[in-house]
């Protein structure tokens, strides 16, 4: 009788999602996809507050005030997505603390992206153009995702995204028509940052085991090779536009589809950097640890502090 | 130009430069996220400060300097601010506390300089009250969190307090800057403010069952120029692309 009930509401379920009806926080949902999306929503959330450190690394040594305040802002706007995602993560019962232990022993992921090393001011430039970008076309179709507050929450986050894209643009395009130093700095890190921002969409639709799931349930709304796509067909004229040259030999405008050809990611560079042996990875992941640690005493005072105020109210 | 009208809005707008620099190496590092985010909005507060002060002692200079050249061009002699402000960040406990002796004192300048007869610092206060009152109450809260939370942090917080209070009767110091402003009528009667400053500690660490220490050394020069040593490399961080790449536009 149990498993006939199973199946009804399943089958409830899914006739809303088809119906473009979100699912709430308290309305029944099939286990799994109550897991994938704690997943998602945690890797976002995670992606955010270690994104937080590659371009944190530059705020002290931003080159103007005005630079410094953007950046600063940008930064804090992360933080914010990283607080709003892991609530929303939260309304389907992942405690945040216990995501982020996850997140500090490797078991939960984080976007690849962040892994390499922001090396100079033109990374902050390629960062909010190219990463901050592949963020929106990631991100703009979970604006229509079936799970209510992931698609609220993402609707917040994609208007801010636009603007750190602007602005990394910007940079770009000050560096780019600024002196041959500021030019090759531009160059550089458009060559270091174009093909890991291509990685961003995850793998190709063949190899990845999410995809056709995510697509039924309406959890993700195109695929990683059609929003691929779509992020080198609007960035290959951009860069054009500022005079800059993206590293890639076999890229080649196709007449007949309309659409850019790109050459061969490099996939073993991608899973070896997924599984945490990228640039970076350890000192990301020491960093974050090492701040939870660090910060132990204060969370235990500010707990132990309210603790004794309430007791002394209710006395 | 009369410089020490320019002296006057420099050790101000140093003051917010060098603060919100220390407050922004945080990003990133904080105790929970929610701080990290207060953190850089604080710092965000202090580096828009930073940037009006120094847009306008550029224009009181009137040598075609920019507010970034100030920034990013002067060397440590030239600066103005606090010694308190630049001293290194320490624990959450320690930046809690070095920004809770400032804002203290500085919601007093800003309120009483939105009557400064120099109408850009009004009105700059004016902004910058607003913001400093929130610090203020955001630091407060944490300096009393901290005295009054575990035997630990109880701890922590009376050692940054121990450390730091040699650089807060700084705050109150005077020169002859002082005097001018006072005269120009562009910095109003502040021969309160050690009062003031001291009724608002006071009753903080008495609510954060901290003690202030008994030694009452003094360590000053900010003001003047001379700096601890922390102060060369948070310039050599801070002004790195400058030096590096001069006259270029970012």
């Amino acid at each position: 009788m149990k498993e006939v009930n199973i199946t009804e509401l399943e089958r409830m379920f899914q006739e809303k999602i088809d119906q473009d009806i979100k699912i709430e926080p308290k309305d029944w949902m099939p286990d799994d996809y109550r897991e994938t999306l704690i997943r998602q929503i945690s890797q976002h959330a995670h992606s955010e507050i270690v994104g937080m450190l590659p371009e944190g690394n530059w705020i002290t040594r931003a080159p103007n005030l005005r630079r410094k305040a953007v950046l600063l802002a940008k930064v804090q706007d992360e933080a914010g997505h990283g607080l709003y995602l892991y609530s929303a993560a939260e309304t389907l019962g992942a405690d945040r603390e216990d995501t982020i232990d996850d997140l500090h022993s490797g078991k939960a992921k984080y976007s690849s992206i962040f892994n390499y090393p922001t090396l100079t001011w033109a990374d902050m430039g390629a960062i909010g153009w190219l990463v901050d970008g592949a963020a929106i076309m990631n991100q703009v179709p979970i604006c229509r995702c079936s799970y209510g507050p992931y698609a609220r929450a993402m609707v917040r986050v994609c208007k801010e995204e636009s603007f750190h894209q602007r602005q990394g643009f910007e940079i770009m395009m000050t560096l780019a028509k600024g002196s041959p130093e500021q030019k090759a700095m531009a160059q550089d890190a458009l060559n270091r940052f174009w093909w890991p921002a291509l990685m961003m969409f995850g793998p190709s639709d063949g190899e990845s085991k999410h995809t056709a799931q995510s697509m039924k349930w309406k959890i993700k709304r195109s695929t990683n090779d059609e929003l691929r796509q779509q992020f080198v067909d609007v960035t290959v004229p951009q860069a054009e536009m500022i005079g800059l040259t993206l590293p890639d030999a076999d890229l080649t405008f196709n007449e007949a589809t309309g659409h850019y050809e790109y050459g061969e990611i490099n996939w073993a560079e991608f899973w070896e950097v997924v599984k945490g042996n990228g640039p970076c990875n350890k000192d990301r992941i020491d960093t974050r640890r090492k701040a939870k640690e660090e910060g132990q005493w204060v969370r235990e005072a500010a707990t132990a502090f309210a603790q004794k105020r309430a007791a002394r109210k209710s006395a | 130009m009369n410089q020490a009208h320019v002296d006057f809005v420099l050790r101000i707008a140093d003051d917010s430069l060098i603060l919100g620099h220390r407050l922004s190496e945080w990003c990133g590092h904080g105790p929970v996220l929610e701080e990290d985010i207060a953190m850089t909005n604080i710092a965000l507060d202090l580096i828009g400060q930073a940037t009006s002060l120094l847009n306008h002692a550029a224009s009181l200079q009137g040598e075609g300097r920019t507010g970034d050249d100030l920034a990013f061009l002067r060397f440590d002699r030239e600066y103005r601010n606090l010694l308190l402000v630049e001293q290194p960040n320490g624990d959450f406990g320690m930046t809690m506390m070095r920004q809770f002796l400032f804002d203290a004192y500085r919601t007093i300048l800003f309120e009483r300089l939105q009557s400064s007869s120099d109408e850009m610092i009004a009105a700059i206060a004016e902004k910058s009250l607003k913001e400093t009152k929130y610090h203020l109450k955001h630091s407060s809260e944490w300096v009393i969190r901290l005295g009054d939370g575990t035997e630990e942090s109880h701890a922590r917080i009376q050692e940054s307090l121990n450390t730091l209070w040699r650089y807060a009767n700084e705050l109150f110091y005077t020169d002859a800057v002082d005097d001018e402003m006072r005269n120009a009528g562009i910095l109003p009667d502040l021969s309160d403010l050690r009062q003031q400053w001291e009724n608002t500690v006071n009753h903080v660490f008495q609510e954060a069952t901290l003690t202030i220490p008994a030694n009452n050394w003094k360590q000053e020069g900010g003001r003047k120029g001379m700096h601890s040593e922390y102060l060369g490399y948070i310039l050599a961080e801070m002004q790195y692309m400058q030096r590096a790449y001069p006259n270029m536009e970012w």
